[in-house]
């Protein structure tokens, strides 16, 4: 994009404390009037060396510390880590395991994406859909609760098993929220995603073409808004999802250039109903099981190392283990989706208008607790 | 590919710049020596048949006697993945930096600075990334020692 910059340049900080920087994420931006000549992320408002902490404490302890990495989509921060060192240690769970693994996995997955897209809304100043979309995140939460205690931070999937069975009736109970929650999929999108307003602000705004987004090591959602189909789930199957029938949307450019952050955001809508999809398929197939048949009396894996990776709801989630044989692992290295996405926010915002930034951030679907880890 | 092809095709290439590899199904790698990693980093991402367009993961891990820097490399097109390690003596690591490969390696090398003071050569922008800028020691060495202090504030 060839803008001619005349005039005085000046230097706008936009956050830490910045409602829609969906965290404590600084922004330098250099302006020329209304329009964003650069802008720089300034990350490390949260760090907490998660990977020094991690260290210092026994394999099935760092598995809270996941938990807080990414607070949105705990169960697929920790599911993550214990494949790893399942994988590490040569455990294979039973299927009943995997599956309820799975079910899980993908109502957090539904629960982070309607974050997302109702905190959008938000920041594009449409309060409506926020609401609607909280309403139906706490009904999962609830099935979260009723499963291991807690809504939000579960330490729910151990080193080689799970920590509590499915209470009783709580399939029937999914099958019948997916029953009342596909529907409003469609509700959510004459409220928002048709929305005249919210196209105007999202079509033509913070395009990723897709050799910008793979030399950035952008993933998930934000890779496929920009027309690339990649899924770990699909190209590198674990926890076998190879047996379930899905499809994995990428943006279409509707409204404008292809990977937008309209098409973002609307690869989170259709993931949603895949997700539903997958439950649905899980739960028929859920079989019995002892859920604790696999967990070991001590995590001790042998010398090695392992990098495994999973489909996280904002990208691909990396855990790199190096393991010297004793109880306590010897490095853990994240490789956090969050992380990438922003490093090449100075190359998609540029030239964009100040109120364009927020639509930008907002559709990248950070946690900046992840970021900084 | 298999790792196993993707290691010959390499050892052709380079020879004894690729003095080690462990092949397993956890984490497949091959040490290369720290003066090529550009070229080899240009290779596999260039190379026809290999097209690792995706940095997946760049860090370091300390060894206690040496510093590694370990790149997860992997491939959109052809969804196979590789590891690549270089080791550095622990009193200067220096590398040639994977920016110009990679843009993401940019900020992962900072981190990599950041945490175990790996410097990268050519790197357009080294600074601190996690840390505040006047921060004292790599926090991810192992004989690393939390400070009590900073700014006479108790951390």
């Amino acid at each position: 994009m060839n803008l001619d910059y005349s005039g005085d340049i000046m230097t706008l900080n936009m956050g830490p404390q910045h409602p829609s920087m969906h965290g404590v994420l600084r922004l330098e931006l250099k302006t020329d009037g209304e329009v964003v000549v650069e802008a720089i992320p300034h990350i490390g408002y949260l760090h907490r060396c998660f990977e020094k902490h991690a260290e210092n404490i026994e394999y099935p302890g760092v598995v809270p510390f996941t938990d807080r990495m990414d607070y949105v989509a705990a169960m697929n921060m920790e599911l993550g880590y214990v494949l790893a060192v399942e994988k590490l240690m040569g455990i294979q769970v039973n299927d009943r395991v995997r599956y309820i693994r799975i079910i899980m996995a993908e109502l957090n997955r539904i629960a982070s994406h309607l974050v997302a897209a109702g905190t959008y809304g938000l920041d594009l100043g449409s309060w409506t859909p926020f609401l609607h979309c909280f309403r139906d995140r706490e009904k999962i939460l609830d099935f979260f609760e009723e499963t291991c205690g807690a809504r939000l931070l579960y330490n729910y999937n151990w080193i080689g098993g799970l920590m509590f069975d499915l209470p009783e009736g709580l399939e029937r109970r999914i099958i019948e929220f997916l029953d009342y929650f596909e529907p409003l999929v469609e509700d959510l999108n004459r409220l928002l995603s048709y929305n005249y307003i919210f196209i105007k602000r999202t079509a033509s705004v913070g395009i990723i073409p897709p050799e910008v987004a793979v030399s950035y090591g952008i993933t998930g959602p934000n890779l496929r808004g920009s027309g690339i189909k990649f899924d770990v789930r699909r190209n590198e199957p674990y926890l076998g999802y190879e047996e379930f029938d899905f499809e994995v949307p990428v943006g279409k450019g509707e409204f404008g250039p292809v990977g937008s952050c309209y098409d973002r955001y609307m690869v989170r809508i259709w993931e949603v109903l895949q997700s539903c999809r997958i439950i649905r398929q899980a739960i028929a197939k859920l079989p019995p099981g002892d859920v604790h048949a696999t967990i070991p009396k001590r995590v001790k894996p042998p010398v090695g190392e392992v990098y495994m990776r999973t489909e996280c709801p904002r990208g691909e989630l990396g855990y790199y283990i190096v393991s010297d044989g004793t109880s306590k692992p010897y490095r853990v290295k994240v490789k956090s989706p969050c992380f990438t996405v922003m490093s090449g926010f100075r190359e998609y915002s540029r030239g964009a208008m100040i109120a364009d930034i927020v639509a930008i951030v907002g559709s990248v679907d950070i946690v900046l607790v992840e970021l900084d880890r | 590919m298999t790792p196993r092809e993707i290691e010959a095709l390499l050892k052709e290439r380079f020879g004894d710049r690729i003095p080690e590899s462990r092949l397993d199904g956890l984490c497949s790698w091959s040490l290369v020596d720290p003066a090529a990693i550009l070229e080899v980093a240009r290779f596999v991402h260039d190379d026809e048949k290999l097209k690792m367009d995706h940095l997946e993961l760049l860090g370091g891990v300390d060894y206690k006697d040496r510093i590694e820097v370990v790149y997860v490399v992997n491939s959109l097109t052809y969804h196979h993945r590789y590891t690549l390690k270089c080791r550095l003596p622990r009193d200067n690591p220096r590398i040639r930096t994977v920016e110009s490969v990679w843009k993401v390696a940019n900020w992962h090398e900072r981190e990599a600075y950041d945490m175990f003071g790996i410097i990268f050569e050519g790197h357009s922008d080294l600074r601190r990334i996690l840390c505040p800028d006047d921060w004292e020691g790599y926090p991810l060495r192992k004989d690393y020692t939390f400070p009590g202090k900073y700014h006479d504030m108790p951390v």
